[in-house]
């Protein structure tokens, strides 16, 4: 039956409900465990094969000079370009890539947001 | 018409086809309505040729933020056709269940959105509230809510494991009472009744004339699939009935999305409930032998199709997007005549534009040789204050 106000019953069942929107910073809806998140990178398991950096579709991992043992080159992760598709952590032979679930990546300075 | 100059408007980044509406006017009536597209080409075909098969998947999947997983399922398929492999039953199940929950997000998306040009914001915030359950779905499933990153040559990347499936049926329940409630709103409350109904009408004849797709199609009665008349993935073995409606109104695709939204959640279950086992993927080699091929999907939108080529290389040599809005668009400049202008938004989200930015609409009268640019929110204004003048129109 047709007729104007069909939904305030539904208007009505929600009013005992709290809202559904969240104060943010002060409270945080839990995310899902397989969140793609920020990189974390294992300097001692990687070989400097460079396949992150060949796969990175938006070329924020790129290979620089290692000054380290062991490998000429080590990859940088510039979080600011990352789109976290987890290409990187697929592409890599040695595991050394991880993303872990933390999505707060608001930073000050630029140079927080390069990992290497 | 006099000729006008008109600046181009803010350009939304996030959007593949944004477009432009030129409507003639004769009191409130739309005598003629002409459209552009193509302001933010984002030149993503070009880009495809100088990228790698695999950094492709993920630059496909950016060609829409709505229906991203269509987008990269029909690459993968093409570049699947080429290569001569087949992902694994497990993989295509699951490929074709991330498929059917984008459908479940994106139709309760265009309720909310329809219900926004209408003046009705209360079904706006409620379907938009129940989609987060499916977007929850799909972030624990994939690792993200909009840009997926699921599908890949020759499978899928993660596998679904108990707990997740749970919680996946158990939001398919509760999301098949919320879409029986939405159905049985857009039957019976008069807001939704009186701003849909009779607005919009393309017959059959100018359906097929206009090549329309998906559910501004099957809203016009014809059962036309793209998941039954050439099935890709799992489709085939699952059944599901195609949704159409006779009235081929806006209501109409209200009705035939409500009801889709249901068929897509009974989808989802069935093939959670029978998920083969095995692999989720094979591997796929880097280079690409040369041929061509063509893959359709049915995005929410309507029929999505990807034309493939490549040279042998790792890079593809040519790809060819034709999006359901480029074939939905055409019809719609034939809907706007006749309307009037208060209905011109709700014909326009009635496709649900996958760009939906209708940037700048320019209002010509032609009596007073004037013009004024409106811009979206204006127009949505001015309608909701037309009905309420007078309710009756």
């Amino acid at each position: 039956m047709a007729r104007p106000g069909y939904m305030i019953p539904e208007l009505l069942g929600r009013l005992g409900k709290k809202p559904v929107t969240v104060l943010y910073p002060y409270e945080k809806l839990p995310t899902a465990p397989g969140l793609r998140g920020k990189i974390k990178f294992h300097t001692d398991k990687c070989i400097g094969c460079g396949m992150c950096a060949r796969d990175c579709p938006s070329g924020a991992c790129v290979m620089v000079e290692f000054k380290g043992e062991g490998r000429k080159k080590s990859p940088e992760f510039n979080l600011d370009r990352c789109t976290f598709c987890e290409q990187c952590a697929e592409s890599c032979p040695k595991d050394a890539i991880e993303l872990t679930g933390e999505y707060e990546l608001a930073h000050f300075k630029k140079n927080e947001l390069i990992i290497r | 018409m006099a000729e006008i100059t008109f600046p181009i408007g803010p350009i939304h980044p996030a959007l593949k086809e944004p477009e432009r509406f030129m409507i003639t006017v004769e009191g409130e009536t739309v005598v003629n309505a002409d459209i552009r597209i193509g302001h933010i080409h984002r030149g993503i075909e070009k880009l495809v040729e100088s990228r790698t098969y695999i950094q492709n998947l993920y630059l496909t999947e950016r060609i829409c933020g709505i229906c991203s997983f269509t987008h990269t399922t029909n690459f993968c398929q093409a570049t699947e056709d080429i290569l001569g492999i087949a992902p694994p039953p497990r993989g295509l199940y699951l490929r074709t269940i991330v498929n059917e929950l984008e459908r479940i997000h994106s139709h309760l998306l265009w309720v909310g959105v329809a219900g926004h040009e209408m003046g009705f914001d209360t079904l706006f915030m409620y379907s938009w509230d129940d989609r987060e359950v499916v977007q929850d779905i799909l972030e624990l499933m994939t690792g993200n809510r909009v840009n997926y990153a699921y599908n890949t040559i020759g499978g899928v990347r993660r596998d679904l494991n108990q707990s997740v499936s749970d919680k996946l049926l158990k939001g398919m329940d509760f999301l098949e009472t919320r879409m029986k409630a939405y159905v049985d709103i857009g039957l019976n409350e008069t807001t939704i009744l009186k701003r849909t109904q009779g607005i919009g009408i393309l017959k059959q004849p100018e359906a097929r004339k206009y090549s329309a797709v998906g559910p501004r199609l099957r809203a016009c009665g014809i059962a036309y699939d793209v998941r039954k008349a050439d099935p890709h993935a799992a489709y085939g073995e699952i059944p599901f009935d195609v949704i159409t409606a006779e009235t081929s109104d806006v209501h109409g695709q209200y009705v035939v999305r409500a009801l889709e939204t249901i068929e897509s959640i009974k989808m989802v279950r069935y093939m959670v409930k029978n998920l083969p086992a095995g692999d989720i993927r094979v591997k796929a080699p880097r280079k690409v032998p040369p041929g061509e091929a063509i893959s359709r999907t049915e995005a929410p939108r309507g029929e999505d199709i990807h034309y493939l080529r490549s040279n042998g290389t790792d890079k593809p040599d040519r790809l060819r997007v034709r999006t359901p809005t480029m074939a939905n668009i055409l019809n719609v400049a034939h809907t706007l005549k006749g309307a009037q202008i208060a209905d011109v938004p709700m014909i326009v989200a009635g496709i649900d534009p996958c760009m939906g930015c209708m940037d700048r609409v320019l209002i010509i009268d032609n009596d007073k040789e004037t013009s004024n640019m409106v811009d979206m929110e204006e127009l949505r204004k001015y309608a909701i204050e037309w009905y309420k003048e007078a309710p009756n129109r």
